[in-house]
């Protein structure tokens, strides 16, 4: 990271020094800097691509590889434009810094979107042009229709409810609690925010799994069932209900985020505020109704579109409990499905595209929020 | 005077046992928040033929059977045990698992970063023609959810032949990450003052060295801020894996070896147990070691596309 041009620049060049300092040997080295380093760069990543050596070595030398890469792009682009002319420095100065970031983002977000969209009007392989067959496919399937059900109903409207409300509760009432308890329900309540949709779908299956009545249960719910005397129950198998099952995994990962944004912002209400309110004789439903809700309104909205930003775009629960199965489909697995199993571009791209625009506004309601919560904070 | 009297330790009667229940309400969803997690632990270290035939709260209210065993682990991660050497059919290889994640994760996470601090420098402290129309386009990719380049990216790693490299998902995880990572730096990079660097800019230092010397180590807690959910964020995901890194277990990582062993060893459910514990240790040391610079990359993390 050292810059290298305090190098150069020091005083009384002499021998390959003053050789340096002449416009051909800087020209030369312009040129033959660049082209070591990716040749170097590219060799790494042949190796590292077909090696066998340890896995643990090609780790260590995949990371330093890739992290001191990027690295060493930076300064070299840098070095190479501290060789031009003032005037050409100023001018490419700043594609330097901003270049790099510009060039990856066009690359996978910017370009993809017209491209999913042009790939939306092509087949399976992306050769013939079928117009809007993709979309037909996408608003009249059977496993779409029940995505949309499932995305909308279940997950979003579902999901999102429980998370913030649980949430919300749990922050008002962790509120009133002695500070050393408040910390540790909320670290417990917010750990499984930490966990991966795998893990926790591994985790919920302990909770989930069936067994006949009359056999021992594994599955804590209807180990619970049957100490009651009812039936065991097949949760993920009962249509309709199993996505509500899914939705609660969600949820148990989810809550925390809520419960710690909201509870912060319950923290930065005026106390003399709600002083005011009990001293004028309000109860402490009163209290929550006309002062904490308003003034954390703006903070529910962020958290709430930020879940349902989440629910729209779910995937790994679903993949990992049932692969989408016993009617539990969502939109962001049809599109794995389309894409690996049916190897059908075209109708993976649809739903891409379809994604964007159901994500479109709830997005843009969520950083518009997000913003003015970032100049408030500062 | 006789009516406030009589009111106030009504009024604070009231209070206490309204305290209490809210005592009791707070242990018992903490209690119900945290049981899952539990029986995972508590499954993981049960012998295979306990896991299997009997629930795993049998050890809290029939503790004189219960039996505890580190062997789940052991499979897991490799070590031979005498009644199940380690063959091609009973290799779990978590620990194989583990290491590609932290080569994932590890660059996934300090490459954008680096990245995007540049970016953010340049975008707050140089002036160049078409610098508010790019920056608007950089915010703007926030709305766009990564599913919309897998069609268009895994066709051109198929023809650069990245598909199944490390250097491919670094480069994913990196384009999915940059918009948030641009828009947080940004807001915090043009909010140091001006007349930091203004003496710097006097002798003659450039803009790299400014960035380098003064910008990176001032941005430590917001760089450190992301870095936590970023990382998270890569050790953590399932599609981005899946699509592009692909299904050879030599470049496997552990979400994606723990959805296999769903599949491949769907009875098996004492590997399942250590497998997903073995996956979350990470994060759950990262939350709670470094839980204070957690809440304020929580709140930036809102908004990732």
């Amino acid at each position: 990271m050292r810059p290298t041009r305090e190098i150069s620049r020091s005083p009384e060049p002499s021998g390959i020094g003053a050789f340096l300092s002449t416009t051909l040997g800087r020209l030369l080295v312009s040129l033959f800097v660049p082209a070591i380093t990716f040749l170097v760069l590219y060799q790494v990543f042949i190796f590292l691509r077909d090696t066998q050596i340890p896995q643990w070595i090609t780790a260590i030398i995949a990371i330093l590889w890739g992290v001191g890469g990027v690295l060493a792009l930076f300064t070299l682009s840098n070095y190479l434009i501290e060789q031009l002319g003032p005037t050409w420095r100023r001018r490419l100065i700043p594609f330097v810094f901003v270049g790099p970031a510009l060039a990856i983002l066009t690359w996978y977000l910017v370009l993809p979107t017209i491209r999913s969209f042009i790939a939306s009007l092509y087949d399976a392989r992306g050769i013939n042009f079928v117009g809007l067959d993709n979309y037909i496919y996408a608003f009249t399937s059977q496993e779409m229709l029940q995505s949309y059900r499932n995305n909308f109903l279940f997950w979003m409207i579902f999901g999102t409810g429980m998370s913030v409300g649980f949430g919300l509760l749990i922050a008002v009432l962790v509120d009133r609690t002695h500070p050393v308890f408040e910390t540790i329900c909320k670290a417990l309540i917010f750990m499984p925010m930490v966990i991966s949709g795998v893990g926790a779908s591994v985790i919920w299956k302990f909770i989930y799994e069936y067994r006949p009545t009359g056999s021992t249960q594994i599955g804590l719910l209807n180990g619970i069932v049957t100490a009651l005397g009812f039936e065991s129950q097949g949760w993920l198998l009962m249509q309709p209900w199993n996505n509500l099952f899914l939705v609660i995994i969600m949820v148990w990962l989810q809550t925390g985020y809520s419960m710690v944004i909201l509870s912060a912002a319950i923290k930065g209400i005026p106390s003399d505020l709600l002083e005011a309110g009990r001293i004028d004789g309000a109860n402490e439903f009163q209290i929550f109704r006309s002062i904490i809700l308003p003034s954390i309104q703006g903070t529910l909205i962020t958290v709430t579109t930020t879940i349902i930003l989440f629910t729209l775009k779910i995937f790994d629960i679903v993949q990992s409990m049932t692969g989408g199965n016993f009617g539990t489909q969502v939109i962001a697995n049809v599109q794995f499905v389309q894409l690996f199993r049916q190897v059908h571009n075209g109708r993976a791209a649809a739903i891409a595209i379809i994604l964007l625009l159901a994500v479109l506004p709830v997005m843009y309601y969520n950083l518009r929020q997000f913003n003015k919560q970032t100049e408030a904070f500062r | 005077m006789t009516s406030t009297t009589l009111a106030a330790p009504r009024h604070r009667r009231r209070f206490r046992i309204g305290h209490v229940m809210v005592y009791v309400v707070m242990i018992l969803i903490t209690v119900l928040w945290i049981t899952p997690t539990v029986g995972l632990l508590v499954s993981s270290f049960r012998p295979a033929d306990d896991v299997k035939t009997s629930g795993w709260w049998t050890v809290v209210t029939n503790p004189e059977n219960a039996r505890f065993t580190l062997n789940n682990y052991r499979i897991v991660l490799g070590i031979p045990l005498p009644d199940r050497p380690v063959t091609s059919g009973t290799r779990v290889g978590m620990e194989v698992a583990l290491i590609n994640t932290l080569t994932v994760a590890l660059p996934a996470t300090i490459i954008p970063i680096l990245i995007a601090a540049f970016a953010a420098y340049g975008f707050a402290w140089i002036d160049f023609p078409g610098r508010r129309p790019l920056f608007i386009l950089v915010v703007a990719m926030l709305v766009v959810p990564l599913q919309i380049s897998l069609v268009p990216i895994l066709r051109d790693y198929v023809a650069l032949g990245l598909g199944g490299t490390y250097l491919g998902v670094w480069l994913a995880h990196t384009g999915f990450g940059l918009p948030l990572a641009v828009y947080l730096l940004y807001n915090y990079i043009s909010t140091i003052p001006r007349d930091i660097f203004e003496s710097a800019f006097l002798d003659g230092a450039t803009h790299f060295t400014i960035f380098t010397r003064l910008i990176l180590p001032l941005s430590m807690p917001a760089l450190a801020s992301f870095a936590i959910f970023q990382f998270l964020w890569t050790w953590n995901d399932l599609l981005v894996a899946l699509v592009f890194l692909g299904a050879e277990p030599r470049v496997q990582v552990v979400t994606q070896r723990l959805l296999s062993l769903l599949g491949q060893f769907g009875q098996e459910w004492h590997l399942l147990t250590a497998g997903a514990f073995i996956s979350m240790i990470v994060p759950l040391i990262v939350f709670f070691s470094l839980q204070r610079f957690f809440v304020r990359g929580l709140m930036a993390g809102s908004v990732k596309g």
